[in-house]
C-alpha cells in the first residue's frame, strides 16, 4: 500500500510522470493516489526525489 | 469563464502561454487553465536558457537573474574542463527568474486576448467518438465542462490530460531524471559563470549544476536517474553531499524538486483536438534537461498550426499533424533525437572514459564546428568511442 509522507513531499509530480496507472495526481498543491488504480509497484516510490512516497509491498519492481 | 473557446490550453507555463499569445493574436477566442495559484511558482527549474531565447522575446533584465558568458565542466576526476566565451558564443545565455519571466509570458498572452484562470485545473477530458471536444474543469469549487475546437495540453512534465485522451505519456523509470535544487546564497562561485559536475559518484547518470543567479547566490541543483534512486541515495542525499563539500556555510533560501523526461518525445503529439506541448510532449532535452525553449517553440507553433486549422475548419488528427511533422523536422526535433542517442551513450560511461572525453573537450573549437563536428572530434582523441559503441554511427550519419 502506498503512503505519502505529506510533511516531506515536494509536490514536484515526477511521481505522477512515471505511474504505469495514472494513480497519482497533483491537486492543489496536494498529491492524491487513486487507491483503485495503484498497484503498489513502488515506481513511484523509487524516482521520488526526497523519499516521501513509501510503499509496503513492492511487487513488480 | 465561457463554456466554449476556439482553443483551451491546459496549462499557464511558457508552452501554454506561447500557443495562448499566438492563438489570441490569430483573432481567436482562447483560455489557459492554471491548477496553481500564480503563474511562475512554485519553480521547477533550473531557469537557464541560451540566446535562442531571443527567436522568442526580447529579454528584459528585471526577468533576468545573472548573464552567463562562460561554463566550466567538472569531469569525475577532478580536472576542471573551461568553456569560455570565445569557446561557445559571445553569450552563452542568461539564468532566468522564472517567477517573472513565467508572468511576463502570461501577461503578454492575456494582453493578447487569451483568458487566463488560475487555480483553476482540468479534472478530465471530454472526448466524443475519438476526437477531443474540451475538458472537465474544476473552477471556483464547481466542476464545469469547457469545450473547445482544440484542447492544447501544457501541464508539464506531470501531464495528465493526454492520457486522459488515451495517449501513453508514461515516463520509464530509468529515463526520467529526479532532480532537488537548492536556491544558495552566501556562497563563493564564479558569477557569469555556469558549473556543471559530473560522475557516477557526484551525480549518476546526471549532473550536479551551479548556476549563478547573482555575486553570492546561484541555483545549486542535481538531477540523476530515477533507477539509481534509492533510500540514501536520492538527489537529494547527494546534493547534500555536494553542498557539505562545496558551500559547508552556504545558507538554502529555497527548496525547488521536480522531475525532468530524458526520453523520446511522445510517439505522436497530435490526436484529433488535441496538441500537446513542451515538457508534456515530452520535448524537453534529454541530454541537458533544459525545456523552456522548447516548451516556448513548442506552444508557439502549436497555437499557430491551431488557430491555421480552425480557420480551414479541419480539427482532425491529419490536419493537426502539421504541427508534430514541423517541430520533429525543425533543428529542434533533430537535436532532441540526436541528443537522446548521446545520452544513451554518456550514461554507459565509467567515470575513467568520461574523464577521458572531457579532457580532450578542451582541444575542440567549439565555435567553429556543430555537434555532429564536436562528436567526430571527440572521436578523434578518443577513438574507442566508436569501436565501443557502434551508435555514434547512426549520430554521425
Amino acid at each position: 500500500m502506498l503512503s505519502i509522507r505529506r510533511e516531506i513531499c515536494g509536490y514536484c509530480g515526477a511521481c505522477v510522470s512515471v505511474c504505469p496507472e495514472g494513480a497519482l495526481e497533483l491537486v492543489d498543491a496536494y498529491l492524491t493516489v487513486d487507491a483503485d488504480r495503484c498497484r503498489d509497484c513502488g515506481i513511484c516510490a523509487r524516482v521520488c526525489p526526497l523519499g516521501a512516497l513509501e510503499v509496503a509491498d513492492e511487487r513488480s519492481l | 469563464m465561457n463554456d466554449h473557446y476556439d482553443v483551451l490550453i491546459i496549462g499557464g507555463g511558457p508552452g501554454g502561454a506561447m500557443a495562448g499569445k499566438a492563438v489570441a493574436e490569430a483573432g481567436l477566442s482562447c483560455c489557459i487553465i492554471e491548477k496553481r495559484p500564480a503563474i511562475g511558482t512554485p519553480v521547477r527549474c533550473a531557469e537557464g536558457v541560451g540566446q535562442e531565447i531571443y527567436d522568442f522575446i526580447d529579454l528584459d533584465p528585471k526577468w533576468v537573474s545573472a548573464k552567463i558568458q562562460g561554463a566550466e565542466l567538472v569531469a569525475p576526476n577532478g580536472q576542471v574542463i573551461q568553456l569560455s566565451s570565445e569557446m561557445a558564443g559571445n553569450e552563452v545565455g542568461y539564468v532566468l527568474d522564472r517567477k517573472m519571466f513565467d508572468r511576463e509570458l502570461i501577461w503578454r498572452a492575456a494582453n493578447a486576448g487569451c483568458e487566463v484562470y488560475v487555480k483553476t485545473r482540468a479534472v478530465d477530458a471530454i472526448v466524443e467518438n475519438g476526437v477531443v471536444k474540451g475538458a472537465k474543469v474544476e473552477y471556483a469549487g464547481k466542476i464545469r465542462n469547457i469545450t473547445a475546437k482544440i484542447v492544447i495540453a501544457a501541464d508539464g512534465v506531470e501531464s495528465k490530460f493526454a492520457r486522459w485522451c488515451g495517449i501513453d505519456t508514461v515516463v520509464p523509470m530509468a529515463e526520467l531524471e529526479t532532480c532537488v535544487q537548492y536556491l544558495m546564497t552566501d556562497i563563493d562561485i564564479q558569477p557569469g559563470v555556469n558549473v556543471f559536475y559530473m560522475g557516477n559518484e557526484v551525480a549518476p547518470e546526471g549532473y550536479v549544476w551551479i548556476f549563478a543567479k547573482g555575486e553570492r547566490t546561484a541555483n545549486v541543483g542535481i538531477g540523476i536517474s530515477g533507477k539509481k534512486c534509492r533510500d540514501g541515495n536520492r538527489p537529494k542525499d547527494y546534493l547534500d553531499r555536494f553542498i557539505q563539500e562545496k558551500f559547508p556555510d552556504g545558507k538554502i533560501i529555497e527548496l525547488i524538486v521536480g522531475g525532468v523526461s530524458a526520453c523520446r518525445p511522445l510517439t505522436s503529439t497530435v490526436s484529433a483536438g488535441l496538441m500537446i506541448v513542451g515538457d508534456a510532449a515530452r520535448v524537453s532535452d534529454p541530454l541537458t534537461g533544459g525545456g523552456i525553449i522548447n516548451a516556448m517553440y513548442t506552444g508557439r507553433l502549436a497555437g499557430e498550426v491551431a488557430a491555421e486549422c480552425i480557420k480551414e475548419g479541419d480539427v482532425s488528427a491529419a490536419a493537426l499533424k502539421k504541427y508534430d511533422v514541423l517541430w520533429r523536422e525543425s533543428a529542434m526535433g533533430k537535436g532532441l533525437e540526436r541528443n537522446y542517442q548521446i545520452k544513451e551513450i554518456f550514461i554507459r560511461l565509467s567515470d575513467d572514459k568520461m574523464n577521458s572525453i572531457l579532457g580532450s573537450v578542451q582541444k575542440i573549437d567549439l565555435e567553429k564546428i556543430g555537434t555532429k563536428e564536436i562528436v567526430k572530434e571527440l572521436i578523434k582523441y578518443n577513438p574507442w568511442l566508436l569501436k565501443e559503441i557502434s551508435s555514434l554511427k547512426k549520430i554521425l550519419g
